[in-house]
């Protein structure tokens, strides 16, 4: 059976894992490529490397902690944050990354999507939707934002969602801008009505917790994978011990203690 | 010496960093003669079917994979290198693969729930014994992402299935061909142990230069 994957996101800043709240008050969280490797033995089922690194002239740190990254574990891993161009698309898959996330340069101009996807193959082009509820004429609308919540873009989430599906991307981040940071759990409603709205896969970010959160994604908001940041970094919660509660709650997890032993 | 085709279609490095992993060295190589001399020969792929056979096809490197199968030595087919061993493939029309093995690749046709890719990590049940796999248990997950499948005409070639929405062929092994539809590469323990024992084979079947 298909599992649910548990995918912890990491911050990274001039190749250095932080934590913060709304990127100030930058907390060190270590070095990538051993939070890569803890995770991958505590049974992370893929890995994000979201690079919020400000300048696009640095671009060769991350590149750089691919590499390293890509030497150490052999499962997924995702590049976000400061994608423009198709160079910058293929300079992070061959540096060792299997997809790429794209958000703002994606609302700029949604033909990159079809570019990147065609030149790639789908299965590696993510795209990131960051909605956040706004008033509009008195009705609420989930209006998608970019710059980390800062920009809106006039697009609404389901729309923008099935749009980029036909554009070719091959997955979806959602990531509420509502929920994120507040530890209350994942925005619900939107995820749901997105996840119902496409036939890829939508992974569930913002918000998360605890494990509960984790369990609410799947099963109510019809996640098909759940990405969280802080209830991991800080030895708050194992991955493990995440993936059995929501095996507990009936959700199908791939758990590390159970493979064969190689 | 293991060699990896290169064809510009993905994934090069990750494989030969899993064999590196597991203790071997693989070169990464589009020299027909290369691939001629080769111990070993590892197809990987992602992408689509059609670009990938252009792309083969630009390259000459058609006959020397189909020869390369045809002198017995082992070869290891991953994800598209899986599905271009067939003879058709109908992603984005209608398209001739390398034909080694009879049947088709195509699309999962699946009620909405199910989201197609289908991404992530999936169980597989034993359809025949296979020399590279071994103490599998009901919950050995593998990593998949495809939205195509192969349906081989004949189902004795069919070493591991997969269920997603009804089962399908997760690998194929027909004597010293082995193709996986899931990627070893990126499944961490269960797929690095399938490499190095794909990488033990050789060990009788190098060409001496």
């Amino acid at each position: 059976m298909l599992a649910a994957r548990v995918i912890p996101c990491l911050d990274v800043h001039n190749g250095r894992v932080v934590k913060g709240t709304n990127f100030i008050n930058l907390r060190d969280a270590g070095d990538p490529v051993e939070v890569a490797k803890r995770y991958e033995s505590e049974g992370a089922d893929e890995l994000v490397f979201l690079d919020i690194t400000a300048s696009h002239e640095d671009r060769d740190i991350i590149l750089d902690v691919v590499r390293r990254t890509a030497e150490e574990v052999f499962m997924p891993l995702t590049v976000g944050g400061g994608i423009r161009g198709i160079d910058d698309v293929r300079a992070l898959l061959s540096a060792g990354c299997d997809k790429v996330s794209i958000n703002s340069t994606a609302c700029k101009d949604p033909q990159f999507i079809r570019k990147a996807a065609d030149r790639f193959g789908s299965q590696c082009i993510v795209v990131n939707i960051d909605p956040k509820r706004v008033d509009r004429d008195g009705k609420e609308f989930w209006e998608v934002h970019i710059n980390g919540g800062r920009t809106p873009t006039g697009l609404e989430a389901v729309e923008w969602a099935r749009r980029v599906e036909d554009l070719g991307a091959g997955e979806i981040v959602l990531t509420s801008m509502d929920a994120d940071g507040t530890c209350d759990g994942y925005d619900l409603p939107i995820t749901a009505a997105v996840s119902d709205a496409v036939s890829i896969p939508v992974v569930a970010s913002g918000g998360a917790g605890g494990p509960k959160h984790l369990v609410d994604a799947i099963k109510i908001g019809k996640a098909d994978a759940v990405l969280a940041a802080s209830i991991f970094h800080f030895g708050q919660y194992t991955i493990e011990e995440t993936k059995r509660v929501m095996q507990e709650a009936g959700i199908a997890v791939r758990l590390s203690s159970n493979q064969p032993s190689a | 010496m293991i060699t990896i085709v290169d064809y510009q279609m993905g994934n090069l490095r990750s494989v030969q960093k899993g064999i590196e992993r597991i203790g071997g060295s693989a070169t990464i190589s589009s020299d027909p003669k290369e691939i001629a001399k080769a111990s070993q020969l590892i197809l990987p792929g992602v992408g689509a079917f059609g670009d990938a056979m252009a792309e083969i096809n630009r390259r000459d490197l058609a006959k020397p994979i189909l020869d390369f199968i045809a002198s017995g030595r082992p070869f290891l087919g991953i994800c598209l290198g899986l599905q271009l061993l067939f003879e058709r493939g109908f992603e984005h029309g209608e398209h001739e693969g390398l034909g080694v093995l009879a049947g088709d690749v195509v699309r999962f046709d699946l009620p909405n729930n199910y989201k197609v890719p289908h991404m992530g990590w999936n169980t597989v049940s034993t359809r025949k014994p296979c020399r590279i796999v071994n103490k599998l248990n009901d919950e050995t997950h593998f990593y998949f992402v495809h939205s195509y499948f192969v349906r081989p005409t004949d189902p004795s070639v069919i070493a591991l299935e997969c269920d997603y929405g009804g089962p399908f062929c997760a690998m194929v092994s027909r004597d010293n061909l082995f193709a996986t539809q899931f990627h070893p590469e990126k499944s961490q323990e269960v797929g690095l142990k399938l490499l190095a024992e794909f990488s033990k084979l050789g060990d009788a079947n190098g060409v001496d230069e």
